[in-house]
């Protein structure tokens, strides 16, 4: 820490052995893990207050009378602790010892096995053997409404659920009935949490296996489960999101903490609408030739008779069709492609609105958009306008007569009939499925989704955020700026195309000023707003119909 | 009219009027000299009126003995936040049956006390928490308070003094934790009666969010004698440390037992053979608990020089606690008893923090097991493991109550639970 002789509000103090500065405030739970220390804990959560009660983080502070709760005790300057103290595993072995008193240990059929902290933290600290040979008192399982079940016999009365609930969700629903060890989490009546749409936090923030999700139940082992870095796709907030991932699979979506977007939360919608990503028939390899006359073939044959076929039409008119599901690259590259390729006239997308936001009143900054895809503000960036209903639906007017060039990505045309883009002097079709309304595209071409690549997605607060490959492609499926940035270059005849995920964000951030400054690798995971966040999202807002 | 047992012994400030139902209004009060403590509070002030109590030397009456004057004066002497004194008369500990006596006999003893001690703290609003089993106590105490609001000794302008004091009576739902002042704080505020972490403590961040003192029923009822009279005059009585007097409740295998209020320092074995009588059909001393359920138990050579004072107890290996005196003959059997003590805590735990809500109840399922001849010696090093392990490490201070006995009762009548273990090794039951 640089001294400038200013003194910045920290305290040292000693944790373990190891000199920690800290800002002031900062408890010594928060203190240690900085320090690279996990102290036990299962009531506490960075997101929700602390009441203490678990007892598991207790920890030895030199000239306490006793050990000392680490969530609540404030850092301050000189002191000594000791996480790891004789005293201090005592108790917490001690005290593990109780948790599993009445723990059913049931972990082989338990759904949390593998990432349970009541496991990690017995394994690691815990007894080696019971000593308690009485009856368990048994609960069994309650259905709380919504997503969630309810294990008792394996709650540990962390409470963080109904906190959450109170707190951070802002609508009581979960409560503590009864008292000592009789104690459980139980819904007000018949309501349970049916209805309420951030309640699948509670299975995320439940340490335990009490809480688990009804969608998930049985369905993988954490252990093996693949972890990638997302972002959720369920509306234009972009919450920060892990792909659970089994099989090519996703398996189920996790909150990823980020506190300028979604802090530790993620809303029910986004949680649930993963299955898209998974849905089966998959285009697998490039086709061409319209209708009865479509043949597969392989890229070099198709992007070679495509260029071929570009250069033949150079100067038409171009009509371009995107989707808000695909990242900036894609859409970028599509928008240069037109450009290249001739005069553009229309560059649209069509996606679904909800009626209404849904916000979470303790992190006012989540909000459940009312843009039901990702990156709706990064297509408006890019130049495209808004289209059709408020079911993503209609709209395309002039389409059917347009004699010019066809370029649609991602849009699957449900609406559309098989006449679609009849007129078409050229339609390139560009999906993850084929579609009836593709009956008359000239190439058919296969593309990832956005999990089965990397790229970028701006959300509503103007952020670009970065999102990790998860899948593998199906068959020979490409990104979409991979083969559209390939044309482009080729048609425009200005150097190599990019041939990884950075190079396309390079050459987007050079063709779109709203883009300046921006950097892939200082993105990270985290993101960064654009240079200037609000102007920009303003201007998107003002490109979309009303 | 006759309270149950006198004797002449017996200090009594505070019990003087038990039994006799004319005390109960305000007249008889008045006639008795009551409301004279706040009148001379009101005239000499607050800062001395807290003077005062400290100079008495009085102490928490509730079980921890801290010294009342000093609590008060932890409040903040800023007036930009309301002030609330509450009165602890959630008197729950088992085997105490002081506080119901001072409020169905001398109801307007409280008041007065809970007058003084919120003109004291600056408190304008006076919350008396009474338990929820209290039924008589409550109508008695209500109507004393509608005498008092007409006779302008609560409400606004309290003797003409300008300063305004309400009383609200607040009747919990009987659960032991609610004794406990945070969270009776927590059951006052209409949440679950569980306790909260401290700091930040009442007195910073009380009841509502706001500064607040605590006190238990007879320390409020001493405070008003101690207003009425001054600080000198109280420690005529008891001990350096522990001055004044003490409600006693005795109970158990004694002739007479009941409520003896005696200047503190008072020699246990003389409340026992004395005071009440002896022990009953003139029985062997075994056992006793000084202080409530939740103190160590003694046995009898600790009782024999035994003193009943704060330090006193605490010299002789337990605490006074609120002097809740439970003696035991030889007929006694301390296993079941510390058996029912743990069914009791492990009811009440609240259940928040794991020592508590696992140890109680697993504690008590061991001793059932013992009770019932099922038991082994590696039991007996469980239990007093597991009590240390309640022992400190918990927010409020329930399970350490029954670790208490729990430790006490192992070390010093191990064979009351081995010849159980024996007993049923013998007729093979484990």
């Amino acid at each position: 820490m640089p001294d400038n002789g200013r003194k910045p509000e920290t305290v040292a103090l000693t944790i373990d052995g190891r000199e920690v500065v800290v800002p002031k405030g900062t408890s010594l739970l928060q203190a240690a893990a900085g320090a690279g220390i996990e102290v036990p804990h299962y009531c506490y959560h960075p997101g929700l207050s602390a009441p203490a009660q678990c007892r598991v983080c207790l920890v030895e502070v030199e000239g306490a009378p006793k050990l000392q709760p680490s969530c609540v005790t404030v850092a301050q300057d000189g002191q000594v602790v000791r996480t790891d103290s004789d005293e201090a595993l005592e108790m917490r072995k001690g005290v593990f010892e109780f948790y599993l008193v009445n723990h059913p240990l049931d972990c082989p059929i338990c759904d949390m096995s593998g990432e349970c902290k009541l496991q990690d933290y017995v394994f690691a600290e815990g007894r080696e053997h019971g000593r308690a040979h009485e009856p368990k008192r048994v609960f069994g399982r309650d259905d709380f409404g919504g997503d969630v079940l309810y294990y008792g016999d394996r709650c540990v009365m962390c409470t963080r659920c109904v906190r959450f609930m109170e707190e951070v969700a802002g609508d009581p629903r979960l409560t503590v009935v009864e008292r000592g060890s009789r104690a459980v989490i139980d819904t007000f009546f018949d309501q349970g949490l049916e209805g309420a749409s951030f309640a699948g936090n509670v299975v995320d923030i439940c340490p335990v296996g009490a809480l688990v999700s009804k969608e998930f139940l049985h369905k993988a082992r954490a252990w093996d489960l693949d972890h990638t870095p997302s972002v959720c796709a369920g509306c234009s907030q972009g919450c920060n999101v892990e792909l659970h991932t089994r099989d090519n699979l996703v398996q189920r979506l996790k909150p990823r903490e980020n506190q300028e977007v979604n802090g530790h939360w993620m809303c029910d919608y986004g949680r649930e609408s993963y299955e898209w990503i998974n849905r089966p028939g998959r285009l697998e390899s490039p086709q061409a030739g319209r209708g009865s006359r479509r043949k597969p073939t392989d890229w070099r044959d198709v992007l070679g008779r495509l260029h071929a076929r570009l250069q033949e039409l150079r100067g038409a008119e171009v009509i371009v069709i995107g989707s808000p599901l695909w990242p900036n690259e894609g859409l970028a590259a599509l928008d240069a492609l037109a450009q290249a390729a001739g005069q553009v006239s229309r560059r649209v997308f069509r996606s679904p609105r909800a009626q209404d936001e849904d916000p979470l009143p303790g992190f006012p900054l989540l909000i459940r958009r009312r843009d039901l895809a990702p990156n709706v503000d990064g297509a408006g960036l890019l130049g495209f306008d808004r289209d059709g209903s408020d079911v993503g639906e209609g709209g395309l007017d002039g389409v059917a007569a347009h004699d010019g060039i066809l370029l649609v990505l991602g849009d699957e045309l449900r609406d559309q009939s098989e006449e679609f883009g009849a007129s078409a002097a050229l339609f390139v079709y560009l999906g993850t499925h084929d579609s009836p309304a593709a009956a008359n595209a000239d190439f058919v071409l296969p593309v990832t989704n956005f999990a089965e690549q990397e790229g970028t997605f701006v959300n509503a607060q103007g952020r670009v955020q970065r999102f990790q490959q998860a899948l593998r492609p199906p068959g020979t499926a490409r990104p979409a700026w991979l083969v559209l940035g390939a044309l482009a270059a080729a048609l425009a005849g200005n150097g190599p195309p990019p041939s990884r995920a950075d190079g396309a964000f390079a050459a987007l951030v050079a063709a779109h000023p709203a883009f300046a400054g921006l950097d892939y690798d200082v993105l990270g995971v985290a993101g960064a707003p654009l240079a200037d966040a609000g102007a920009a999202t303003a201007a998107a807002a003002g490109q979309r119909a009303p | 009219m006759a309270y149950p047992y006198r004797h002449e012994k017996e200090v009594r400030l505070m019990s003087e009027a038990f039994g006799d139902p004319a005390a109960r209004t305000i007249e008889g009060w008045r006639a008795r000299g009551g409301y004279q403590g706040i009148a001379r509070a009101l005239e000499i002030g607050r800062d001395a009126t807290v003077a005062d109590v400290k100079a008495s030397g009085l102490r928490g009456r509730g079980g921890a003995g801290f010294p009342t004057g000093v609590k008060w004066s932890f409040m903040p002497k800023d007036g930009t936040r309301p002030h609330y004194l509450l009165c602890n008369a959630d008197e729950s500990e088992p085997g105490t049956f002081k506080d119901r006596e001072i409020i169905r006999w001398t109801p307007h003893q409280l008041i007065e006390g809970c007058l003084v001690g919120a003109y004291a703290i600056g408190a304008s609003h006076c919350y008396i928490y009474l338990r929820g089993e209290f039924f008589e106590a409550t109508q008695v105490l209500a109507k004393a308070l509608e005498e008092a609001y007409a006779a302008g000794l609560a409400g606004k302008d309290i003797l003409g003094s300008g300063v305004e004091i309400d009383v609200t009576l607040h009747v919990g739902a009987g659960a032991y934790i609610c004794g406990e002042e945070t969270g009776l704080m927590s059951s006052l505020e209409g949440r679950r009666g569980e306790p909260r972490i401290k700091p930040p403590f009442p007195a910073a961040v009380g009841v509502f969010g706001m500064p607040t003192t605590i006190n238990n029923v007879e320390t409020l009822a001493a405070a008003a004698h101690v207003a009425r009279h001054g600080g000198e005059w109280y420690r005529q009585w008891g001990t350096e440390k522990s001055t004044g007097t003490k409600l006693f409740c005795v109970s158990g295998h004694v002739n007479r037992p009941g409520n003896y209020e005696l200047p503190l320092g008072f020699p246990l074995m003389e409340l026992i053979e004395d005071v009440c009588g002896g022990m009953r059909n003139g029985a062997a001393l075994k056992a006793v608990i000084p202080g409530g359920s939740s103190v160590p138990i003694m046995d009898a050579g600790e009782c024999v020089s035994c003193e009943l004072c704060y330090e006193g107890v605490e010299a002789a290996g337990s605490m006074l606690g609120c002097a809740s005196v439970v003696v035991m003959d030889e007929t006694a059997d301390i296993v079941k008893q510390v058996r029912r003590m743990a069914d009791f805590y492990a009811h009440e735990s609240c259940g928040q923090c794991t020592p508590c809500r696992e140890g109680t109840s697993w504690a008590a399922r061991i001793l059932r097991r013992i009770e019932d001849g099922r038991g082994t010696e590696d039991d007996l090093d469980t239990l007093m493991q597991i009590s240390e392990q309640m022992t400190g490490t918990t927010i409020c201070v329930l399970s350490d109550s029954l670790a208490a006995p729990i430790i006490s009762s192992i070390q010093k009548f191990r064979n009351d639970y081995l010849a159980l273990i024996r007993r049923g090794e013998r007729v093979g039951a484990a």
